[in-house]
C-alpha cells in the first residue's frame, strides 16, 4: 500500500478529523456560496417582517430590521473566515522565520532578542492590542486582523523555534553543515519541511481562536463595522432583544460554536494523523 | 534561588519599560496631535492650545514619556479629559468590579477543573473520561459572551434567579455583590475551566506513566494512594503555570463579559473612553492590564522555581 493510500485510510478512520472537516467545510462552503447566492439580500430591510421566528420563508427567522438571518450568517462567515485566515497568515509569515532564525542562532543575541520580544507580545492579549489599535485608528475589520495577527506571531515563533532546536541536533542537519550549507539554506531545506505538520496543526488551532477573537471584537464594536454583517455584531444587536426574539441570538452563536468546534476537532484529528505516536500514547 | 529571582526581576523591569514605551508611542505619538484628535475637527485654536498645555504635550517626547511614567509610579495617572476627574480614582473605583470578577472566575475554573481532570484521568478511556473530554471540547469552542447571553435568557429573564445585569454595589453587602458577579464569573470561567481540565488530565496521565509511580505501586500502595500521594503533587507544575497564564486572560476577558452584564468595570471604562476619545484613560487602563499580566507571569515563574529547583538553571 502506498503512503498516500495509508494516509487517506488513516484520515477516514479518524472520527474527529472527519467530523471536524465536514463541519468546517459546511461554513467555508456557506461563505463561498454567499458570493453567488443568498436566500435574501442582506442589505434589504423589511421592517413589517422583523424579528420573525424561523419559518418556511426565513429558515432561521429575521432580525430587528427584517433581514434574513440565514443570509446574514452566510455573509458573516466570510468576515469571520477572512479575518481569521489572514491573521494566521500574518502570524505564520512573521513568526515562522523568526522562530527559524532564533533556532539557527541558538543562544545568540538574535535568539535572545526574538524570544524576549515574543514574551512581550504575549503580555498583550489580542483584545488589548485591538483596543490600542482602535483607540488610535478607529474600529475596522482590518484592525481586527492586525490585532489577532500580531497575537499569532509569538505563538508560531515559539512553536517553530522549539521544534527547530531539536532538529538542529539531527545527523542529517550535521551532514548538511559538513557539506557546506549555510544556516538559511539548512533552515529552508531541512528544518522547515520537518516542522510543516506542526505548523498545519497549530494553524488550524489559531484559525479557530481567530474566529472566536473576531467574534468577541466585533461584539464589543472593535471589529467589522455595519453594514458588513459579522457574527459578533449580530450577537451584539440581538442582546437587547433576547427575550423577544431569542432566535436572533441563538443562530449566530451556534454558527460560531460549530465552526470553532469543527476546526478544533480537525486540529486534533490532523495531529493524530501526522503523529500516530501521540495517539497511541494518549489512548 | 536569590540569583534566579534577581535575574527574573531585571527582566521584569525591562519588560515593563518596553511595554510602557510601546503603549506610550502607539497612543500618543503615532496619530499626530492627541489634543486635535480628542477635540475633533471643529476645535477652536485657543481650546486646542489649552488642552495641549493641560496634557503636557508641549514638552519633547522623552520628557513626556518620563513624566507619564513618573506620574504612574507615584499614583498620578493624569486627569480624564471627558470626566475631568483623576484617572487613578476612576480606575480604582472600577477595579473593585473587574478584579473580584477575574478572581471569582479563576476560583470557579480551578474548582471545576481540578476534580474533573482527576476524575477523567483516573478513569481513563471510560465513559466518564469521554464525557468530560466532550464537555471540555464544547467549553473551548463556545464564545463565552454568547454563553453569558444564554445564561441571562435562562437564569435572569426566564427563571428570575439573578438580575440580567448591573452591579448591586459592595455597600449592599458581600453576598449581594458576589451574586451580581456570579453569572459573569461562570461565563468567564467556562472556557478556562475546560482548558484547565484538559491540562490537569493530561499532566496527571503523564505522571501516572512514570517509573516512580510503578515503584510506588510495586511496593504495595493502592491506585488511590498512588494518585493522591505521589501523582497529584507532581502533576501540579504545568497546571500552576496555566492557572497563572489564565489570570491575564481572565482580566482581559472580563472586559468583554462586563459588556454583556452592563457591569461598570474596567471594560466599560475603556470602551467608553475609546468612543469619547479619552486617550489618557485608554492609555492608563492598557498599562495597568499589561502590568498585571507581566507581574503575574513573573510571580508564577518564581513560584515555579521555588517548587522545582531544576527550573532555576534554565532559560
Amino acid at each position: 500500500m502506498s503512503a498516500g493510500v495509508m494516509m487517506l485510510r488513516g484520515a477516514l478512520g479518524n472520527r474527529s478529523l472527519v467530523i471536524g472537516l465536514v463541519l468546517s467545510l459546511v461554513f467555508v462552503g456557506a461563505a463561498l456560496v454567499s458570493f453567488a447566492w443568498v436566500p435574501q439580500d442582506v442589505g434589504a430591510m423589511d421592517i413589517p417582517n422583523r424579528m420573525q421566528p424561523p419559518s418556511g420563508a426565513h429558515l432561521l427567522g429575521t432580525d430587528h430590521f427584517g433581514r434574513d438571518i440565514l443570509s446574514m450568517i452566510m455573509v458573516g462567515a466570510r468576515t469571520s473566515i477572512a479575518v481569521a485566515v489572514v491573521a494566521v497568515v500574518i502570524g505564520m509569515g512573521l513568526g515562522v522565520p523568526l522562530g527559524l532564525a532564533a533556532a539557527a542562532r541558538r543562544g545568540s543575541l538574535i535568539d535572545e532578542v526574538i524570544m524576549r520580544g515574543n514574551d512581550l507580545v504575549f503580555a498583550f492579549p489580542s483584545l488589548l492590542i485591538a483596543i490600542m489599535i482602535t483607540a488610535v485608528f478607529g474600529p475596522s475589520a482590518v484592525n481586527a486582523i492586525i490585532a489577532i495577527g500580531i497575537f499569532n506571531i509569538p505563538v508560531f515563533a515559539r512553536l517553530t523555534r522549539g521544534a527547530a532546536l531539536s532538529l538542529w541536533t539531527r545527523d542529517y542537519v550535521l551532514a548538511a553543515r559538513v557539506a557546506g550549507k549555510g544556516a538559511v539554506r539548512i533552515s529552508a531545506e531541512h528544518i522547515l519541511p520537518n516542522v510543516t505538520n506542526l505548523l498545519i496543526v497549530q494553524g488550524t488551532i489559531q484559525f479557530s481562536l481567530g474566529i472566536l477573537a473576531e467574534a468577541a471584537l466585533s461584539y464589543v464594536g472593535l471589529g467589522a463595522q455595519p453594514p458588513i454583517p459579522s457574527w459578533g455584531r449580530m450577537l451584539a444587536d440581538s442582546q437587547t432583544m433576547i427575550s423577544l426574539a431569542p432566535h436572533m441570538a441563538i443562530f449566530p452563536g451556534m454558527a460560531i460554536l460549530l465552526t470553532v468546534l469543527g476546526l478544533n476537532l480537525m486540529g486534533d484529528g490532523l495531529r493524530d494523523l501526522f503523529d500516530p505516536r501521540i495517539r497511541r500514547a494518549r489512548q | 534561588m536569590l540569583r534566579y529571582v534577581l535575574k527574573r526581576l531585571v527582566s521584569l523591569v525591562i519588560s515593563l519599560a518596553v511595554a510602557s514605551l510601546v503603549i506610550f508611542l502607539a497612543i500618543e505619538v503615532v496619530p499626530g496631535d492627541p489634543a486635535a484628535y480628542m477635540l475633533g475637527l471643529n476645535a477652536q485654536p485657543d481650546t486646542l492650545a489649552a488642552l495641549r498645555d493641560q496634557l503636557g504635550l508641549n514638552g519633547t517626547i522623552p520628557a513626556r514619556y518620563l513624566s507619564w511614567i513618573g506620574g504612574m509610579l507615584t499614583g498620578d495617572f493624569g486627569t480624564s479629559y471627558t470626566y475631568r476627574t483623576p484617572v487613578a480614582d476612576m480606575i480604582g473605583e472600577r477595579m473593585w468590579i473587574s478584579l473580584p470578577l477575574a478572581l471569582y472566575a479563576l476560583s470557579l475554573s480551578t474548582l471545576i477543573a481540578f476534580p474533573a481532570g482527576v476524575w477523567a484521568a483516573s478513569r481513563r478511556g471510560s465513559a466518564v473520561d469521554m464525557g468530560v473530554m466532550g464537555v471540555t471540547q464544547l467549553g473551548v469552542a463556545i464564545p463565552n459572551f454568547w454563553f453569558a447571553m444564554l445564561m441571562v435568557l435562562v437564569f435572569a429573564i426566564n427563571l428570575r434567579w439573578f438580575s440580567a445585569g448591573g452591579f448591586a454595589g459592595w455597600e449592599q453587602g458581600f453576598l449581594a455583590g458576589m451574586k451580581s458577579l456570579t453569572l459573569p464569573a461562570i461565563a468567564l470561567a467556562l472556557p478556562q475551566a475546560s482548558i484547565l481540565t484538559r491540562v490537569m488530565r493530561s499532566s496527571l496521565l503523564d505522571t501516572l506513566s512514570e517509573d516512580f509511580i510503578r515503584t510506588a505501586r510495586a511496593k504495595g500502595l493502592t491506585r488511590r494512594q498512588v494518585l493522591w500521594r505521589h501523582a497529584l503533587r507532581n502533576a501540579m507544575i504545568p497546571v500552576l503555570t496555566i492557572i497563572g497564564m489564565q489570570f491575564s486572560f481572565l482580566l482581559a476577558g472580563a472586559i468583554i463579559i462586563e459588556n454583556v452584564f452592563f457591569l461598570p468595570g474596567l471594560g466599560r471604562l475603556v470602551f467608553q473612553a475609546i468612543s469619547a476619545r479619552d486617550l489618557i484613560v485608554v492609555e492608563s487602563v492598557l498599562m495597568l492590564l499589561v502590568f498585571a499580566v507581566i507581574v503575574v507571569n513573573f510571580a508564577v515563574d518564581v513560584a515555579y522555581a521555588a517548587v522545582d529547583p531544576r527550573l532555576r538553571g534554565r532559560r
